[in-house]
């Protein structure tokens, strides 16, 4: 059975210690019986991942990965130097839409390994490390889908959302019939959108490193304008 | 595969002293580098703590502070801070702090060291801060010399138009159109980095002609069939010297520039023989044929559209400013043929005279009439004053309706103070220099440029003559005119979204003539008054000056890139606003203006500032009565 994110949010060191304790997948058991951070850690000294994936397209059961991209970094600093990228071989057929999107064809990723040969660095990246992602559905499903197509297990893991943070920052952001009437816009809580209200610069979109990077970038703008690095991770993370 | 940051390496690419790295290094600093986000208002640095990395501001401003709080530097994208410390004991000396929400990208203090062990120009720059950046761009005089050390890339405007080589005829076409383009790239992803492009043909509007419409082949034929594969290509980093004899020696019009194998843009022809731009020629020419004064008017678009296309073409300030200028004196000499054609022969020779810009051959888009009448000695008033005056009113009419309004100041050959013998003119002189006070010199500022444009030139000669002569010997007149020239100073700074004032006080707009180009060429003057040149172009008086001991070599290279740099400033924002439909003038948005430029507006102003301190204790301020 697959659990809820809401289920364990509350409790993710007892899920991850739960998992630890279950899992028969060598390189699973590694992650999950990693040193992770407690609920009450300040997110000052916690050590984040900002994570992003490009895929062939949305649905994680029909839809593959096709590049993941890593950035390790802390509150007080991006550690850009030890990003790491990979290129991943998908089972589904690409289809034409989302070549154009990422610009990764056939004949390109036919050299690359296929997920089942990369998990075992990926979930090295990973563990003990507070995944950051940008609209964690996409990057939690399709992970978890992956791993139990290759091993018939499932990965959760804790991630910090930065789009959820931007969409509880404004949650008035569907302005009303009558504002609409007027011209006024819905706030666009996109990636891009996002760090253009933190004054953060414009990047070439649709690439899963870069994309890791500004959402690094995007996480410590949030912090310092909004919350605060004593804040407890527990707030955060789901 | 090798994990990059487009991002981090792209920009560091950009700007100096990155800019120069050769491609490894740089790949491998990028790889090094480290990045933080500050909230705007936090502090960076604080004094005395420990530093371990050369700080590079993304985006954003910072702001340096001394020890005692007061403002040191500010700095904005692109700029380096911390380098002092770094070198010295490793200790914070300045605490900087975030003036806008900013991101910084640390550069490892180990990586640092060797960057200015291996390479000089690195070590260069750092050390000098500012005019590093400076001698560079100074080093690019001439013209031969430009071409083998500007960079190829500097020509690129646009990103280069692509399609994958399964598009077709017609999907091409439409784009070309649309992009108005002249020619596309063919491009495939790369086998080891899918995300990039890689070059595999080209195609131009002259293949549509000899290999589709020729052959009669549907719209439908995929590119890949009519290309030409596998073009000549050069690197970013190559020369514009590299790339004129890379066309001419395979016959090729088009260049698709690549920065290793990613397409960063394409090139022509045009874009490589941009430094003579001749059209300005063919207008002067239809100026000589016009036969009245509403066919002149008629020609007012083609003065903008002539300005706009050779800021298009990367000509040089100087180049821009000689064009303009001539134009604007065929239009005077057209007129005095049409005023004297109406009005008969004058009847004692005369000069028309022109001052200011286009006395200086620096005379834009936005400009005002200053000229004025030296009329030969026998000049009866009586008599000759009717004739002149008519011929004064019909060429500054003409004029104005050409787009040269009136002037404010009434410095016109229509004010009679300004139509007079030479005689008078030689007096009017003599009591400028001789019994200088600050309001008369003000007024009279614009007489010591001066160029004759019609008429008997050797009027205005003896008047150079004259000048040059009274001038530098006369202390008091030099040190008030320079006193005056020191009534309008540059702004300190120049940032993303506002102009920093020398009293800290934050402005959204800039005037880019009062701040920077008026009261630089009032320097320059003075210096070239002193030095006893007749010069009156503000390249040639640096020339003149040059050849003196007034002052070292390096600082009037330094004078020559911050006139070249504020007048290009100044002359790209005239072409924008013609470009975008407004009316040009000589206000800049800081919002308008370019990381690359702010950088050069900003070594520009600093350049002013410290001659400006200079002038002052050069020419120092008398009493009275004449003595210091």
């Amino acid at each position: 059975m697959k659990p809820t994110v809401a289920n364990h949010a509350s409790d993710w060191p007892a899920y991850l210690a739960n998992m630890a304790a279950s899992t028969r997948q060598p390189s699973l058991q590694r992650f999950y019986k990693a040193e992770w951070p407690a609920a009450d850690t300040p997110l000052s000294e916690v050590e984040f991942i900002a994570l992003d994936i490009e895929t062939t397209g949305l649905n994680p059961k029909r839809h593959s990965i096709l590049s993941i991209g890593a950035v390790p970094f802390t509150l007080g600093r991006i550690r850009s130097n030890q990003a790491w990228q990979q290129l991943v071989r998908p089972h589904s057929d690409l289809i034409p839409e989302s070549v154009v999107f990422h610009r990764i064809t056939h004949s390109d990723i036919r050299q690359a390994p296929r997920f089942a040969q990369i998990m075992d660095s990926l979930v090295d990246q990973l563990a003990g490390r507070v995944a950051v992602v940008h609209y964690r559905n996409i990057e939690r499903n399709f992970i978890d889908q992956a791993v139990r197509q290759a091993f018939g297990e499932s990965l959760l893991f804790p991630m910090v959302d930065t789009m959820q943070i931007e969409a509880d920052l404004h949650p008035q952001r569907q302005p009303g019939w009558l504002l609409r009437l007027l011209g006024r816009k819905p706030l666009s809580i996109r990636l891009a959108d996002s760090r253009t209200r933190y004054n953060l610069p414009l990047y070439q979109a649709h690439h899963a490193l870069t994309d890791a990077l500004g959402t690094a970038e995007l996480l410590q703008a949030q912090v310092a304008t909004h919350l605060s690095p004593r804040q407890h991770l527990g707030d955060l993370w789901c | 595969m090798q994990v990059e940051l487009i991002e981090i390496r792209d920009h560091l690419s950009r700007f100096a002293p990155f800019d120069e790295l050769p491609e490894e290094t740089l790949d491998e600093t990028a790889s090094q580098v480290q990045v933080q986000y500050y909230k705007a208002g936090t502090l960076i640095l604080e004094a005395g703590q420990d530093i371990t990395d050369l700080h590079y501001i993304r985006s954003g401003a910072v702001e340096i502070l001394r020890r005692n709080g007061e403002l040191f530097n500010r700095l904005g994208e692109g700029d380096i801070f911390g380098q002092a410390s770094l070198r010295r004991d490793s200790r914070v000396r300045f605490p900087a702090r975030a003036l806008e929400d900013t991101l910084i990208y640390f550069i490892p203090g180990v990586l640092f060291s060797q960057l200015n062990e291996s390479f000089d120009n690195f070590a260069d720059f750092v050390d000098t801060e500012g005019s590093g950046r400076l001698r560079s761009a100074i080093e690019l005089q001439g013209r031969a010399n430009e071409l083998m050390k500007v960079r190829v890339n500097k020509l690129i405007s646009r990103p280069p138009v692509m399609l994958d080589a399964q598009a077709s005829v017609h999907q091409a076409a439409t784009v070309m159109t649309d992009q108005s383009v002249s020619a596309l790239l063919i491009t495939e992803p790369m086998a080891d980095d899918p995300q990039q492009r890689r070059v595999v043909g080209i195609i131009t509007d002259r293949d549509f002609r000899t290999r589709v419409v020729s052959e009669a082949l549907p719209p439908e034929t995929p590119l890949q069939h009519i290309m030409s594969a596998d073009p000549i290509t050069l690197q970013s980093n190559d020369s514009v010297f590299e790339a004129i004899l890379c066309m001419l020696r395979h016959n090729i019009h088009h260049l698709p520039i690549l920065n290793r194998r990613r397409p960063v843009g394409l090139i022509n022809l045009a874009d490589v023989i941009r430094y003579q731009s001749q059209s300005s020629l063919y207008l002067v020419n239809d100026i000589f044929n016009r036969q009245s004064i509403a066919e002149l008017q008629g020609l007012v678009p083609d003065v903008r559209a002539t300005f706009v296309r050779m800021v298009e073409d990367d000509a040089s300030a100087h180049m821009i400013g000689s064009a303009m200028s001539s134009i604007g004196r065929s239009f005077i000499q057209r007129l005095v043929d049409l005023a004297e054609a109406q009005l008969g022969p004058p009847p004692v020779p005369y000069c028309f005279m022109v001052m200011g810009s286009m006395a200086r051959d620096e005379q834009l888009i936005v400009t005002d009439q200053d000229n004025a009448l030296v009329l030969d000695d026998r000049f009866d008033p009586a008599e000759h004053d009717d004739y002149f005056l008519r011929l004064a009113t019909f060429v500054s009419d003409g004029l104005a309706a050409c787009g040269y309004t009136y002037c404010k100041g009434d410095i016109m050959a229509t004010n009679q103070r300004w139509r007079q013998p030479l005689a008078v003119w030689k007096n009017y002189f003599n009591d400028w220099i001789e019994r200088p006070n600050p309001q008369t010199l003000l007024n009279s500022n614009i007489f010591f440029d001066l160029e004759a444009v019609s008429g008997q030139t050797d009027f205005v000669e003896q008047l150079h003559e004259l000048i040059a002569t009274r001038a530098s010997g006369n202390q008091r007149f030099l040190a008030l005119l320079a006193r005056n020239s020191l009534n309008r100073t540059p702004p300190l700074g120049i940032f993303r979204t506002f102009v920093m004032e020398q009293d800290g006080r934050q402005k959204n707009i800039i005037n880019i003539k009062g701040r920077g180009t008026a009261p630089l060429t009032d320097l320059i003057r003075v210096h070239a008054l002193a030095c006893g040149s007749t010069a009156q172009s503000s390249v040639d008086r640096l020339d003149d000056i040059a050849k003196t001991r007034l002052m070292p070599p390096e600082s009037v290279d330094r004078l020559r890139y911050a006139l070249e740099f504020l007048s290009l400033a100044r002359i790209r924002h005239q072409a924008l606003d013609i470009r975008e439909k407004r009316e040009p003038d000589n206000y800049i948005e800081p919002e308008n203006v370019s990381a690359a430029e702010r950088h050069g507006l900003k070594d520009a102003f600093q350049i002013l500032s410290n001659a400006q301190k200079f002038l002052r204790y050069r020419y120092p301020h008398t009493t009275g009565d004449g003595r210091p």
